[in-house]
């Protein structure tokens, strides 16, 4: 139940964002959903598109640096205490979370928690023993 | 296995006799026919008859680079030109050429001096040795030519370019030791991939490798990666090419041809003996060239010198691995750094050889140094914090090699500056 992602390395200088969104988009890529980890230096972007290997090739032809990694993707009614509930059953377990960013579906129900775990084999059973719906990687990639 | 073993092995007193009676004999010789040399002894008072041990060099003045383009083409020779069976040029990149010349007996001194160099570094009259250094004005390519020819074995004049031919040469002609510059080595092992050539295949076991500074790592991966011995050895053709030093067996330094030149480590900025054991220039006197003797040669080259006895059994001392150029030296905050020990700092880390350039700034009154690593996908992580793992490490290993602290910067790859093919190392922004 694993969702693949891709991670590209971005100096912090001005038009570097741009230059990817515009090498994704002359290659009719679609964005699902972004993060960007920074530091006074660079930034660590993360995203997931409709078509990662294809996204990863051209940011490479394009001169960047990705790397495809695999994250779980949750779906958590959009209502008080949603993610709350998800996070708990995790703690209790004793899985921690290396990072996590979400988007809202588009029927606007759900939101989707884009989530990697510092034991991802671990997390996915834990999550799948609660009853916490997972996401497919067609289903993401279709959206 | 020793090629002069008499030689290689005499006793360091003995040694050191023969050494006091060759340099009186040099000095003498120069200030009889080398006007330039009269000159300079004469100005300082110096007469050579009174040379009474091997400190007394130091009253001498030194030989620069500037001074052999002064004295373009032939100012510096100590022999008539008829004498003279061979010319070289330096291989100098900066500033105009020199020349330097050779009468038939040196060219038979520096056959032996290869042959013993060869032969320390294990190599017999059975070995197939390809010659991959270009053949010309360049010493490199004659230099080792004649001495593999001394030595017996059966010699392959490739010499420099067309890789895969190289390749192909290495297989058919079965060659055992290969001789080039450390890098090419490692360009051949690249090549022989693409190629689909494994080199554990072939029949190579030795490689000598010169003509440019290189760290213990980079031995280690071509010795991996070609399945060799590889051996360092040292020469510049201002004193004669490749033969001035090798390493023997122990691969820990390389033995000095000291009954054939006298070697000083001085600090480069005082001028003066470094402490034994100490980083310093390498000066040197040549005992025995009778074309084209020179007198304190600053080489700008830095290292150690080893005096402890090596279990080979030469007795001649060992210059340590090169750290740098007294010329690419930079002082940060008093501290002595040379860009080799940073790319050995980094090597260390990561296992490759990333690009990387070191930035030297002064803010207020500070010294502040910044090395940029080029990001690759080995050592990219979509996890800040295993990143952050990655670049503290080298922020240590650097604090550990240079006893500084230094700030590290991942950047883009392909980001930094590139000067024909080769990465620029240092930007010093310093106005001092």
């Amino acid at each position: 139940m694993l969702v693949e992602q891709i991670a590209v390395f971005v100096e912090n200088k001005p038009g570097r964002l741009a230059a990817i969104t515009r090498i994704l988009a002359d290659n009719k890529i679609n964005i699902r959903a972004l993060s960007v980890a920074d530091t006074a230096d660079f930034g660590i972007l993360r995203l997931i598109v409709d078509n990662p290997q294809k996204a990863a090739k051209c940011l490479q032809d394009g001169g960047f640096t990705v790397i495809v990694t695999e994250v779980v993707a949750i779906e958590v009614e959009d209502r008080t205490g949603g993610l709350a509930t998800v996070l708990a059953h995790l703690a209790d377990a004793g899985v921690s979370v290396e990072y996590m960013y979400a988007f809202v579906n588009r029927s606007g129900e759900n939101a989707i928690i884009i989530s990697r775990f510092e034991h991802m084999e671990n997390a996915v059973k834990v999550l799948e023993g609660t009853g916490v719906k997972l996401v497919s990687k067609e289903q993401i990639y279709n959206m | 296995m020793y090629w002069q073993k008499k030689e290689e092995c005499r006793p360091r007193a003995e040694l050191e006799k023969l050494q006091l009676a060759r340099l009186k004999n040099t000095l003498t010789r120069v200030a009889t026919n080398v006007p330039f040399y009269r000159n300079q002894f004469h100005k300082l008072g110096l007469n050579p008859e009174n040379i009474k041990s091997l400190e007394d060099i130091r009253k001498y003045p030194f030989t620069l680079k500037q001074d052999l383009r002064n004295n373009y083409p032939y100012g510096l020779f100590a022999v008539p030109l008829r004498d003279v069976v061979r010319l070289h040029s330096s291989s100098g990149t900066t500033g105009n050429a020199t020349v330097v010349g050779y009468s038939r007996e040196d060219i038979i001194t520096w056959s032996n001096l290869v042959a013993r160099i060869l032969c320390g570094a294990g190599l017999t009259p059975n070995d197939v040795i390809q010659i991959a250094f270009g053949y010309g004005l360049f010493t490199g390519g004659f230099g080792l030519h004649y001495g593999a020819e001394r030595l017996g074995a059966s010699v392959i004049p490739v010499s420099a370019g067309n890789t895969r031919r190289q390749i192909q040469i290495m297989q058919d002609f079965k060659t055992t030791a290969l001789v080039c510059t450390p890098s090419y080595a490692l360009k051949l092992a690249d090549t022989m991939m693409d190629m689909g050539i494994n080199p554990n295949g072939l029949s190579l076991r030795f490689g000598l490798f010169g003509a440019e500074p290189w760290s213990e790592e980079m031995r280690q991966e071509i010795n991996e990666r070609l399945g060799i011995k590889a051996s360092d050895n040292y020469g510049l053709s201002e004193v004669m090419g490749p033969g001035v030093a090798g390493e023997c067996e122990e691969f820990h330094g390389q033995h000095i041809n000291e009954d054939h030149f006298l070697v000083e480590i001085l600090n480069p900025k005082t001028l003066e003996p470094v402490k034994p054991g100490d980083i310093g220039e390498v000066v040197i006197t040549t005992l025995t060239k009778e074309a084209f003797p020179m007198i304190r040669y600053r080489t700008r080259d830095l290292t150690r010198m080893i005096t402890e006895p090596c279990p080979c059994g030469r007795t001649f001392h060992r210059l340590d691995r090169f750290v740098g150029r007294s010329d690419d030296m930079l002082i940060i905050r008093g501290v002595n750094v040379f860009p080799l020990q940073v790319e050995s700092a980094i090597f260390r880390i990561d296992g490759t050889q990333p690009h990387y350039q070191i930035i030297v700034d002064r803010k207020d009154n500070q010294d502040t140094c910044t090395v940029k690593v080029e990001v690759s996908e080995s050592y990219f992580f979509d996890e800040m914090r295993k990143q952050r793992t990655f670049i503290d490490g080298i922020q240590k290993s650097l604090a550990a090699e240079l006893g500084l602290s230094i700030d590290v910067k991942l950047v883009e790859e392909r980001s930094l500056e590139r000067f024909e093919g080769k990465a620029k190392r240092v930007i010093d922004n310093r106005i001092l």
